[in-house]
């Protein structure tokens, strides 16, 4: 082992309660950006799932469209024109909105619905635990999350509920689909979601486009776009990225996510400072006789850093294990938060710029150090 | 006969400043050595260890030169003075100065590791070393689990592990009982006489004198006298 690191490690372990000191503030600190990044990244996933599980070539919307939420609409005769462009196989109209959802009790809760053509299957609900996708076009028919049973009073297949005064009858369950605006998802045919959520016939919120194999899809795009005015024609990536920045970016939740993993470094770093810059002081007469003995300043920032990398390293080590944990008990939440393994390395070199930056003031501090100074005791 | 190893001309420095500013040392001149073991005596505050601090390089002169093997030291910044200091210049301290969380052999391979040694190469040298100033079974021990003679054993072996050819030690034996104060000085004295080092060694201690080839008196910053020590005379040897 290279001395420089055995005299890091000693002086690390030496006073055991400083080390803890600096792991907790270590670990508290990336943990805190863990989360916010980790929420950060899973609400990014999150306001994305419909887009995720929709089976579209492309997107049409109304121009302007901000979010998959976006209340816009557009004329479904359009559907025609774009069916007439070589290429284009499929084209399925999905009405979403907000709707009343009356409990068989009379209690009513908001439900967010998402209609789509079920002859074609553009935005089916997906891991489905009971009933099948088919069941969906019988009269009344809906399917919703068993997260929500609670929410929305059923206790699955066959319990029935009010949307805007129509009666609805529980035919399939899905698991897992939950929401991140907490309102319930609720998944039936297109028609009746206009009924429900008051859109007129012959609108429609998106019309999805499915392309045959050899379709080049961007010339596709183009020619919906010069066919059909005050459309926007987007890719599912593009349409996914939309609707992140705008939830992100346009509420602010992005910049409250950052600016509370900012809080995380700072605070991160002053306790790694302050800790490297006392066990420093410390250790000031072993610095000064180093020096005396005639090592080069370099030598002895060497030790100083290396000690800040093994703080790192072991606070790293543990916040990575509590990360993992935090990852697992919000798996099934409605805002699960997500660390993919570019966060996660991101996430150590944080640790490691945070460490080494905290050195400096424990480096400053040895620069002046007077080698003379071994002579008088 | 030989050419000084260190040589210092009319050497002055001033300490502190403003009203508390002290002259430590008013013009003296100096020269060791190799093969030679000298002892520095003077009443306290008569400038000794600020002397050994500027022969070795630790602090600049006010005023005179400094050459240590042949190298000016006049212009030299503090990176150069530790380049002079790892190369030529071995150092021994009253209070031993070891590192208390590393093992005897560790201890001594710092003075190796600072010159950039190869850890293997360095390991086996400092091993050596411990053995010449009898430590070879305590290579392992950590400076609690030593004497204090024996962590200033350990002390010499760091300094002389690099083969510097200036042994500098202020009070090596002050916080020693005689007898391993003794055994101190036999190792210093053989490292004098055997290998042509030059050593240069502070002291309050009469005791000492037998060991020495010469003796320099200082006080109050003045060289005030200089005569030959015990080693010169053959009934002591
Ligand atoms: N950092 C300093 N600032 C101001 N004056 C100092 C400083 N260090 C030493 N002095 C003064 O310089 C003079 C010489 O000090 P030095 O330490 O060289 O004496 P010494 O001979 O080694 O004494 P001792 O035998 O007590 O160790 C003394 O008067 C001392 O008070
Ligand atoms: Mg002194």
């Amino acid at each position: 082992m290279p001395l420089v690191f055995t005299l890091a490690f000693r002086n690390l372990f030496h006073d055991r309660l400083r080390l803890i000191a600096t792991v907790i503030g270590i670990v508290f600190s990336i943990v805190l950006v863990t989360v916010q990044m980790g929420l950060y990244l899973g609400f990014g996933r999150m306001v994305t799932t419909m887009i995720d599980h929709a089976s579209a070539d492309l997107w049409i919307m109304p121009r302007g469209t901000k979010c998959f939420e976006d209340p816009s609409l557009l004329n479904t005769r359009e559907r025609y024109r774009a069916l007439l462009i070589s290429g284009v196989t499929e084209v399925i109209p999905v009405v979403i909105g907000f709707a009343d959802w009356r409990m068989s009790s009379g209690e009513m809760t908001p439900v967010f619905v998402i209609g789509s053509d079920l002859r074609y299957g553009g935005l089916e609900p997906w891991n489905l635990v009971e009933g099948r996708i088919e069941a969906l076009s019988r009269p009344k028919a809906v399917a919703v999350d068993r997260t929500y049973f609670d929410r929305l009073g059923v206790s699955g297949i066959g319990s029935t509920a009010e949307i805007r005064e129509q009666p609805v009858r529980v035919a399939a369950v899905t698991n897992g689909i939950r929401s991140f605006t907490t309102t319930p998802f609720v998944f039936l045919d297109v028609n009746r979601a206009r009924t429900y959520t008051g859109v007129p016939s012959g609108k429609a919120s998106y019309l999805l486009v499915r392309l045959s194999q050899d379709a080049d899809r961007g010339r596709v795009r183009q020619e919906i776009v010069s066919n059909i005015a005050d459309v926007e024609v987007l890719t599912p990536a593009e349409f996914r990225e939309r609707s992140r920045k705008f939830w992100l970016f346009g509420t602010g939740a992005g910049a409250a996510l950052f600016a509370g993993a900012l809080l995380g470094v700072i605070v991160g770093t002053v306790v790694v400072a302050q800790t490297l810059y006392s066990s420093t002081k410390e250790h000031l007469t072993e610095f000064a006789t180093l020096r005396a003995i005639g090592s080069s300043k370099r030598y002895i920032y060497k030790v100083i850093v290396w000690q800040a990398l093994l703080s790192a390293a072991i606070g790293f080590s543990i916040a990575a294990l509590i990360g993992n944990a935090i990852v697992r008990l919000t798996a099934a939440t409605a805002l699960p938060i997500v660390i993919t393994p570019a966060l996660l390395v991101g996430l150590f070199l944080l640790t490691v710029v945070m460490c080494v930056g905290s050195s400096i003031a424990a480096i400053v501090q040895v620069t002046r150090i007077d080698p003379a100074t071994v002579f008088a005791r | 006969m030989t050419e000084p190893l260190l040589e210092a001309v009319d050497v002055a420095k001033d300490l502190g400043s403003g009203a508390a500013k002290v002259a430590a040392l008013k013009g003296v001149t100096l020269s060791l050595k190799g093969g030679e073991l000298t002892l520095l005596m003077g009443p306290s505050g008569s400038g000794k260890t600020t002397l050994l601090s500027i022969l070795g390089c630790m602090l600049r002169p006010t005023e005179g030169t400094v050459r240590i093997c042949g190298h000016p030291t006049a212009g030299a910044g503090p990176e150069d003075l530790a380049l002079l200091r790892r190369e030529h210049v071995g150092f021994v301290f009253q209070s031993f100065h070891l590192f208390p969380t590393l093992s005897a052999t560790d201890n001594v391979r710092l003075a190796l590791d600072v010159r950039g040694q190869p850890s293997r190469a360095a390991r086996v040298m400092s091993r050596e070393a411990l053995a010449k100033v009898g430590l070879a079974h305590k290579t392992k021990a950590y400076p609690r689990e030593l004497s204090g003679g024996e962590q200033q054993r350990v002390a010499i072996a760091r300094a002389i592990v690099g083969n510097p050819s200036i042994i500098l030690a202020d009070e090596p034996t002050a916080a020693l009982d005689g007898e391993n104060g003794r055994a101190i000085m036999k190792i210093l004295a053989e490292i004098a006489g055997e290998q042509g080092h030059a050593v240069l060694i502070v002291t309050h201690d009469p005791r000492l004198l037998p060991f020495a080839d010469r003796v320099v008196h200082i006080e109050d910053g003045r060289i005030t006298g200089e005569e030959p020590g015990g080693a010169k005379l053959p009934r002591l040897q």
